[in-house]
């Protein structure tokens, strides 16, 4: 029998302030972290977690994971180290570019100062797996360690990975999740050029004002265990990752299939995986962008996916609260959705008002609702879907389900 | 180079650079070595970095292996500046 994946400790780093509890209270509250058109992490301070060394030595990407990470390592009782012989555990982070500001600064230098002035650390800092090898060497974390990179789907792609990775024995947990610090000069004269970010700088989801998604920056770090090990150790169990599903358009380097039809292969395989039905699931977390093609397909991938259900189940987009995280979306709302599934409730789409011809869904507006359990035993730990789809046309979907 | 630089000079200036890397430099000597600052091979291209700019001595990586105390590169520094 397949080994079952359970999560045992979250942390996030967000634009609503440091803290995965903080993320799920403030936006359960309606509170927004976008500013000035940014979702910045305005609250984190890298002294907090790093020695002054280790801070010199990571990009601000790798920051923001080593401080998500400390906090879901300590949220599963790993304070002490990890109850697992080291090469049992693993790390697989995802981000979709990297050091993004090394990579400036450091070409900044080459262009202005000539090549000897280019810091030795550019690469070490920048490259898309500094981060999960940040964690590794804080932490011990001995078994299989890699990034994973495919754009705004990385976070969800390196959940679905190590899960895989415990499933196949090769691990026993894995620290995983995502993370991005793009909040930079070219960062942002590149996706605007792109016309991907909204100019009004509003992040509303659905709403049929939206005009492109805000950006933003953060990691979330989840620590996964087989259920067998830790239900042995006596862990607190969070929640449990059910099912997995990925695919790919091969339709458009940045348009989505405007039917959703990789999307909602994806949502069709996560299921399959968890061996539920459309109608079992309780929640979706949407991938949300607030872009005009994202939200229209996303829309469609669920209507396709679900059928009927998709007009009855709750659908909300974190990135209503926080913007766009990239690499780190898919890990923060993995968080946020184990979170959510606990309390069974859905948050809201804040700024949803109006809506748009031919997206009918319940987008869960204004405030938070009870989920309503499908007529299921109050026992039965709550589902949901957690979707993120990337540039390239990489589609990642999640089926989470909450603490039982 | 005026010749008004001093070994306490270019001593500083590899504290103050070290400092800045992380490196506890509270009971620093001459004597202390880079392994015992928990100073590695990436820190000293940097402080190679900051020496070239501050004195226009060029530490190639030739030199680096030979570089195993603060004292040494401080004599290396003032055997290219005299």
């Amino acid at each position: 029998m397949r080994r079952r994946v359970v999560i045992t400790g979250v942390g996030a780093v967000t634009p609503l302030g440091v803290g995965a509890r903080t993320l799920h209270e403030r936006w359960l509250a309606g509170q927004c972290g976008i500013e000035e058109g940014v979702g910045r992490c305005a609250d984190f301070d890298p002294t907090v977690v790093l020695s002054a060394k280790e801070a010199r030595r990571t990009d601000r990407f790798a920051q923001l994971a080593l401080a998500a990470c400390q906090e879901a390592l300590d949220d599963a009782g790993w304070g002490d180290g990890a109850p697992y012989e080291a090469e049992d555990v693993g790390c697989v982070l995802g981000t979709g570019i990297g050091g993004m500001a090394t990579f400036e600064d450091s070409h900044a230098a080459l262009r202005d100062r000539g090549a000897r002035a280019v810091p030795p650390l550019s690469i070490p800092l920048l490259m898309a797996n500094a981060g999960a090898a940040a964690l590794s060497m804080r932490y011990g974390l001995r078994g299989q360690v890699y990034g994973i990179v495919s754009a705004c789907a990385a976070g969800t792609h390196a959940i679905g990975a190590a899960v895989r990775m415990i499933q196949a024995g090769d691990a026993e947990a894995v620290v995983t999740g995502g993370a991005e610090a793009t909040l930079t000069p070219f960062a942002a004269a590149a996706f605007a050029a792109l016309d991907a970010t909204s100019t009004a700088g509003i992040s509303r989801p659905f709403d049929a004002r939206r005009d492109g998604f805000v950006m933003g920056e953060g990691a979330g770090v989840l620590v996964l265990e087989a259920a067998d090990r830790a239900l042995e150790r006596g862990a607190r169990i969070l929640g449990e990752v059910l099912g997995y599903g990925a695919t790919s358009d091969a339709h458009h380097i940045t348009a989505p299939d405007p039917e959703g039809r990789g999307a909602a292969a994806a949502i069709r395989r996560a299921l399959r995986d968890a061996q539920l039905n459309p109608q079992d699931v309780d929640y979706v977390n949407a991938h949300g962008t607030s872009t005009p093609l994202n939200d229209r397909s996303e829309t469609n991938a669920l209507k396709a996916a679900l059928g009927e259900h998709a007009t009855r189940v709750p659908v909300s987009s974190t990135k209503s609260a926080i913007g766009h995280l990239l690499g780190a979306a898919g890990a923060v709302e993995a968080v946020a959705t184990t979170l959510a599934l606990r309390d069974r409730i859905a948050p809201p789409t804040l700024g949803y008002e109006e809506p748009d011809e031919g997206l009918d869904l319940d987008y869960v507006p204004d405030s938070p609702r009870p989920l309503r359990g499908n007529g299921r035993a109050g026992s039965h730990p709550a589902v949901g879907l957690s979707n993120s789809f990337g540039f390239g046309g990489h589609n990642a979907v999640l089926c989470l389900g909450g603490a039982r | 180079m005026p010749a008004t630089i001093t070994s306490n000079q270019i001593e500083q200036t590899i504290v103050d650079a070290l400092t800045r890397f992380g490196a506890n430099t509270t009971h620093l000597t001459p004597e202390t070595t880079f392994e015992q600052l928990d100073v590695d091979s990436l820190d000293l291209v940097e402080l190679a970095a900051v020496i070239e700019d501050e004195y226009a001595v060029t530490i190639e990586n030739s030199d680096m292996a030979q570089l195993r105390s603060v004292g040494d590169v401080v004599e290396l520094v003032v055997a290219r500046t005299s």
